[in-house]
């Protein structure tokens, strides 16, 4: 078996209107659906409440408001699951019930 | 056929590259794990093969022979990275990950009976999850066997870039882990229609070379060719696959006449009809019918049925352009785009003169896919030129010259150039 991280992205527009409502019914039965896939997984808050950190390159950080990347789509939460191969991991990814769509990326694993 | 003579046994090997180096390969691949050490196993038995069939003779079966020589070699290619202790992430089918080398020996030992893993393989090279230069790349280099410089120059990018593009690829299927595995019943019909997609890249490639000295480069045609007919046997039943290889016969069987003693393009319209080659057109007409079958009928059975109105009809002058419009309308209805909107707008100019025609093309100006493209120019340069509107025809031909990167093409767009200057 191998670990993906699934991102979900959502239309920040959509995100900003269901801020502080409780986990939708559609993602609530996903999660029951594939329970046995799922090792873990959160919403996140709208995107103009992160921050970034970059290193400066002079041992310092620069501190600012927002994501690396400003876009219409931004992340709206992620689940880590485990599948016995890419085709399985899309075939559940398929399944999470996103507004805009997802991204499915394979996790290392320390060797 | 104990000491056989060297020259027999190059050719032996290179007969057995072309025909098993897929079989062998896919066959190798669950044994070895992954793509690399597959790969360098069935190397290194073509290799063996080349240094001793002259002592013990050319095989019956090379493919059996070749797969046995390959699945040891990468036996051993693991057992060394084992030993170096380099925990490589495998590729493995399901149910296999826990494979013990005992049960490996034993898929060596069998040998007399190799399960035809070719599926599997096209089904990886071809998957959705990689980029679809990368699966073209794949393609060519796992399942037809040419070498990264080989596939570099078919595509006219350095080797560095295409070395680059493979092994990008590899990483994925590896760090991913792209199933090796024929997709579920499904999914099928989706994922064969990516296949098909990359077999008919490489053989329009081949066909008319985007660019160069050539105007074919054949080799890659038959590449294409050789992927589809593969398919054709590993599917026998999908109307789709039946489709393309009818398109491709049915396209090949006129490759005789598109060029004269001077290597210079022939329009369909001047061609020698009696060069086509009949067999193929037979045999693409057969295929095409079962394609048909299916309703409703296939992307590439409808294209495949526009080449056979012209592989059938005796002379130029007496081409169904009607029946070829309806074709083509069918096409637009279920995958419209500007090129098949070009080509109905050339055969409309057949069917109802070259004004038709010629007003269809001038709608399609501002399509941006078609802004570089050089056969709208060319083709309105030639109704301009039925029409007597000859200095306008000129103009045309010569904004298809700038747009075109082929040698052959070029030297065929001056003649009709100077033809108008006269």
């Amino acid at each position: 078996m191998s670990k993906y991280l699934i991102l979900i992205y959502q239309d920040e527009a959509v995100a900003r209107q269901a801020e502080g409502e409780s986990i939708s019914a559609s993602y609530q039965e996903f999660q029951r659906r594939r329970a046995s896939s799922l090792l873990g997984g959160a919403a996140l808050h709208p995107s103009s409440t992160a921050t970034s950190i970059r290193r400066d390159g002079a041992g310092g950080f620069a501190v600012t408001d927002g994501p690396f990347v400003e876009s219409k789509e931004t992340l709206g939460g992620y689940y880590m699951i485990e599948a016995a191969d890419l085709d399985e991991a899309l075939e559940i990814a398929k399944e999470v019930p996103a507004g805009v769509g997802v991204e499915v990326w394979p996790v290392r694993v320390a060797s | 056929m104990p000491g056989a003579a060297s020259a027999e046994v190059a050719a032996a090997v290179a007969d057995a590259h072309r025909r098993e180096w897929a079989f062998v390969l896919a066959a190798t691949m669950r044994v070895a794990g992954d793509i690399d050490t597959a790969e360098e196993a069935v190397q290194d038995a073509y290799a063996t093969a080349l240094s001793t069939w002259g002592g013990s003779g050319i095989p019956r079966n090379p493919g059996a022979w070749l797969t046995v020589a390959a699945r040891r070699r990468a036996l051993d290619l693991r057992r060394r990275a084992a030993t170096a202790e380099r925990a490589l992430p495998k590729l493995l089918g399901p149910g296999e990950a826990g494979l013990e080398d005992r049960v490996v020996e034993d898929m060596v030992a069998e040998g007399g009976d190799i399960p035809d893993d070719r599926l599997r393989l096209i089904f990886t090279c071809c998957h959705p999850a990689l980029a679809f230069e990368a699966r073209v790349a794949l393609t060519l280099r796992l399942l037809c066997g040419l070498s990264t410089a080989e596939v570099a120059r078919a595509f006219l990018v350095p080797e560095a870039t295409m070395a680059a593009r493979i092994t990008r690829a590899k990483k994925k299927i590896a760090a991913a882990r792209i199933p090796y595995r024929v997709p579920a019943a499904s999914e099928l019909h989706e994922r064969v229609d990516g296949v098909l997609a990359v077999v008919y890249l490489v053989y329009t490639t081949g066909h008319t070379a985007p660019s160069g000295a050539d105007l074919m480069r054949r080799d890659l045609a038959e590449r294409g060719l050789e992927l589809a007919k593969m398919l054709r046997v590993l599917l026998p039943h999908d109307s789709d696959v039946a489709g393309l290889l009818a398109l491709i016969l049915l396209t090949e069987a006129r490759t005789g006449a598109r060029l004269d003693r001077n290597h210079d393009v022939v329009l369909l319209e001047n061609q020698d009809r009696s060069k086509w080659d009949r067999q193929a057109i037979e045999e693409g007409v057969a295929l095409l019918r079962e394609a048909l079958a299916a309703r409703p009928p296939g992307r590439f059975a409808l294209i495949a049925a526009i080449a056979a109105v012209h592989d059938e009809s005796g002379t130029w002058s007496d081409t169904d352009w009607h029946e070829i419009l309806g074709l083509y309308d069918l096409l637009m209805e279920r995958w419209p785009s500007p090129v098949v909107q070009l080509n109905r707008a050339i055969a409309l100019g057949f069917a109802a003169g070259p004004a038709a025609g010629l007003a269809e093309l001038d709608a399609l100006g501002a399509e941006p896919q078609l802004a570089g493209y050089p056969y709208l120019a060319a083709a309105r340069g030639d109704f301009l030129a039925r029409l007597g509107r000859l200095e306008e025809a000129r103009v045309a031909f010569g904004e298809a010259l700038i747009l075109t990167d082929n040698d052959a093409e070029r030297r065929f767009l001056r003649g009709r150039i100077s033809a108008l200057t006269g």
